[in-house]
């Protein structure tokens, strides 16, 4: 594979038991874009992701990771925390998993723990408040400031992220994302319960993270208006399988994604019956 | 005896408004536990045994005494429900604000006012041994509730066995100071490591424990450690524990009555109060430290991910935290703060044994921490001064003392579910120091 691909995934597999969530799924994402992973309820979109970044250990199959830089990840053989901490890939979750009893400003600086830990001199400087360690801090809020503001909740920073209302708290999930510094994002079901406003305005957010700090951005997405607008490529799963992969134009034509999301006419399954001579 | 009680129940209905535990609802519960207890008690009270006069079995009934019982049941959780409703947490009350901003400039005052008075205390109850004694018992188990805050309410790794580190810090000093002859202060820090030493190796194999699971095991991490002790005679002496543990010197200077004493240095007149004052204020002292280092580790980067750890291990997974130096560091200090404590239990007392350190010990320490609002430093040293305070002021109610004490624990817990400092101050703010409400602050899984 070329050098313009951030995630190669080849041949991915994902066994529960008996039950084959992923079953053999190639596909790749290219730096810079953002890949729009669909399908229906139960396609394996989530198990996929969480393969990804290291929630669960594939059964088989790898995910190269290639950063801008050129540094090269397996992501099958890091786990759990090593995937944000090494290979920087960040995600959100389907339901919201923020720090509720923690400050809009202190769940981003919980996100900058690794780079927080290394400049307090794991603790120790921090605790004598040695004068490296509160620039590093300054930075440090200064980074979550920026976040905060580039999702429009800089009034909201010393409340409670619980409180937030929904819409709100998504956006801070993503910006706690941001903070991880990823070179891949990953964002599970992201629109998920916004309105139209709503997911207008992270459309434009994801766009100008896309465009102003060359991200790659990997998403999960059932709002087809999130879908179509944004991504550069879209792939399409069902029953752990690759159904279509392409531009959305491409993939909102495939015959097999409609039949896929809307089912096919009986006559329809009658003739593909008889096509293979049945 | 019960007609007079649904009347009662309808009247504070009316006056109070006990709009969320209706007299139905109330009457219910209060049967179903009167049902309960009927059938708890018609076993071990309505029925007595005895052996007769020619070693027979003899039996007689006591329905008298059941059915006062049973009744005791029903009306106590009649008046439990109701306290609940009174006391119990409301939404939509409000204080004026001015009640407010005086609460919250008193809030701010207490801590710097009991400061003082700590300080002052060895001078204005010079003449009280008394006094003094209980101040640095107390003082003791606010530096313990401090170190088993940053496990329990940092973290939110629920630890029943805590009382084990506090053991391994007595026993450290006793050993090295009786077998080397090595000085307090350099046995200190040795207790102190050696304690989270023992903090980490209980870590390991709780690593991936929550909840009820995490409890039960660092329970009989507790116990083994207390039977360790009591069963390694050669080592710790077994029972017998270990005596003749050197007293504290000021810098090498012994406190004694003798020619190179403090008093004969300072040219003073020898009074055993002098020791008693200076261990006073080398607890509060330990217990200041603690206190320090745990606001400073609260606004490092560990601090923070403990507590994010407490609120959800999967979103710190996600960010690239690693979720076993984390709890094993909280453990570890936690360890380390019980082992600096059981070093000045050690130097104190001049005795150990196994029997200062049983679960009752863990239980007590674990209950100054969820009475004082898990995670909160003012609140935890409230409830050491109400808890230990209070088992010396009911002293007088002899075998009762337990009963009221238990009572006064449950109507706070009615009165306040999240401890008596439940909200959670943030550790870094922008704009507003603004307390985070206790009902968003999660209690951790372990």
């Amino acid at each position: 594979m070329s050098n313009d691909h951030i995630l190669v995934v080849d041949q991915l597999m994902m066994r529960f038991g008996g039950i084959i969530a992923v079953g053999g799924l190639s596909f790749t994402a290219k730096h810079g874009e953002i890949t729009a992973l669909i399908g229906p309820n139960g396609a394996g979109k989530t198990t996929v992701f969480n393969c990804i970044t290291g929630f669960y250990r594939p059964s088989g199959g790898e995910l190269r990771l290639t950063h801008p830089g050129g540094a090269t990840f397996q992501l099958e053989k890091l786990n759990d925390f090593r995937i944000c901490k090494i290979a920087k890939v960040a995600r959100t979750f389907q339901n919201i998993r923020l720090f509720p009893g923690m400050t809009a400003l202190e769940n981003l600086m919980v996100a900058q723990h690794n780079a927080l830990m290394r400049a307090s001199g794991m603790t120790f400087l921090g605790l004598f408040g040695v004068p490296s360690w509160r620039a590093a801090e300054q930075r440090a809020i200064d980074r979550a400031k920026f976040w905060l503001d580039r999702v429009g909740l800089i009034a909201r920073a010393d409340d409670a992220a619980g409180n937030l209302p929904y819409g709100d708290q998504r956006r801070l999930e993503i910006a706690r994302a941001m903070c991880t510094e990823p070179a891949l994002l990953c964002l599970d079901e992201p629109a998920a319960g916004l309105n139209a406003r709503e997911s207008a305005g992270l459309n434009e957010l994801l766009l100008s993270i896309r465009a102003e700090h060359g991200t790659s951005v990997l998403l999960i997405e059932h709002d087809m208006s999130v879908v179509m607008e944004i991504s550069d490529h879209v792939i399409v799963l069902d029953h752990g399988t690759k159904i279509a992969d392409g531009t959305p134009r491409a993939v909102r034509d495939d015959p097999k994604v409609i039949a896929a999301y809307l089912g096919v006419e009986d006559d329809e399954v009658a003739a593909v019956e008889r096509e293979l001579g049945q | 005896m019960v007609s007079p009680v649904p009347a009662a129940v309808a009247s504070a209905a009316n006056a109070t408004g006990v709009a969320k535990a209706g007299i139905a609802f109330i009457l219910k519960k209060s049967l179903i536990s009167a049902l309960v207890a009927l059938v708890l008690f018609s076993l071990m009270i309505g029925v007595r045994t005895d052996v007769g006069t020619a070693g027979q079995l003899v039996y007689w009934t006591r329905f008298g005494e059941l059915a006062a019982i049973v009744g005791a049941v029903f009306v106590g959780s009649i008046l439990v429900e109701l306290l609940r409703g009174w006391f119990g947490p409301r939404e939509g009350v409000q204080l004026p604000q001015g009640v407010q901003r005086g609460l919250s400039w008193a809030g701010r005052l207490i801590g710097p006012a009991a400061l003082v008075f700590a300080l002052l205390l060895p001078v204005i109850f010079y003449d009280q041994r008394y006094i003094l004694d209980l101040a640095i018992l107390v003082l003791t188990y606010i530096m313990l509730g401090w170190g088993l805050n940053v496990v329990v309410g940092l973290a939110g790794l629920l630890d029943l066995g805590y009382v084990a580190f506090y053991a391994v810090g007595a026993y450290s000093y006793a050993l090295l100071a009786t077998n080397f002859g090595l000085s307090f202060w350099i046995c200190l820090p040795l207790a102190g490591i050696l304690a989270a030493f023992w903090g980490i190796l209980l870590g390991f194999p709780v690593l991936r424990l929550r909840g009820d699971y995490l409890a039960i095991v660092t329970l009989a991490f507790g116990e083994i450690i207390r039977l360790v002790l009591l069963n390694w005679q050669d080592l710790t002496g077994g029972p017998n524990g270990i005596s003749g543990i050197p007293r504290p010197t000021l810098f090498g200077i012994p406190l004694s009555s003798g020619e190179d004493g403090l008093a004969a240095l300072l040219g003073i007149e020898f009074s055993p109060t002098h020791r008693i004052v200076f261990l006073f204020y080398l607890i509060l002292a330990l217990a200041l430290i603690t206190n320090w280092v745990t606001i400073r580790l609260r606004r490092l980067p560990i601090g923070r991910a403990w507590e994010a750890m407490r609120e959800d291990e999967v979103a710190c997974r996600a960010l690239g935290i690693n979720i076993t130096t984390t709890k094993l560091t909280a453990f570890a200090t936690g360890a380390m703060f019980g082992g600096f404590a059981g070093a000045f239990f050690a130097t104190r007392q001049g005795f150990i044994s196994p029997e200062s350190f049983t679960f009752h010990e863990s239980a007590l320490v674990l209950a100054i921490v969820v009475l004082g609002g898990m995670g909160s430093q003012l609140g935890v040293a409230i409830a050491a001064v109400t808890l230990i305070g209070g088992f010396e002021l009911f002293r007088g109610l002899d075998q009762y003392r337990m009963l009221v004490f238990g009572m006064a624990m449950v109507l706070l817990m009615i009165w306040r579910p999240r401890g008596l400092v439940g909200h959670r101050a943030p550790t870094v703010f922008l704009e507003h120091n603004r307390a985070i409400a206790a009902d968003m602050v999660k209690e951790g899984r372990g």
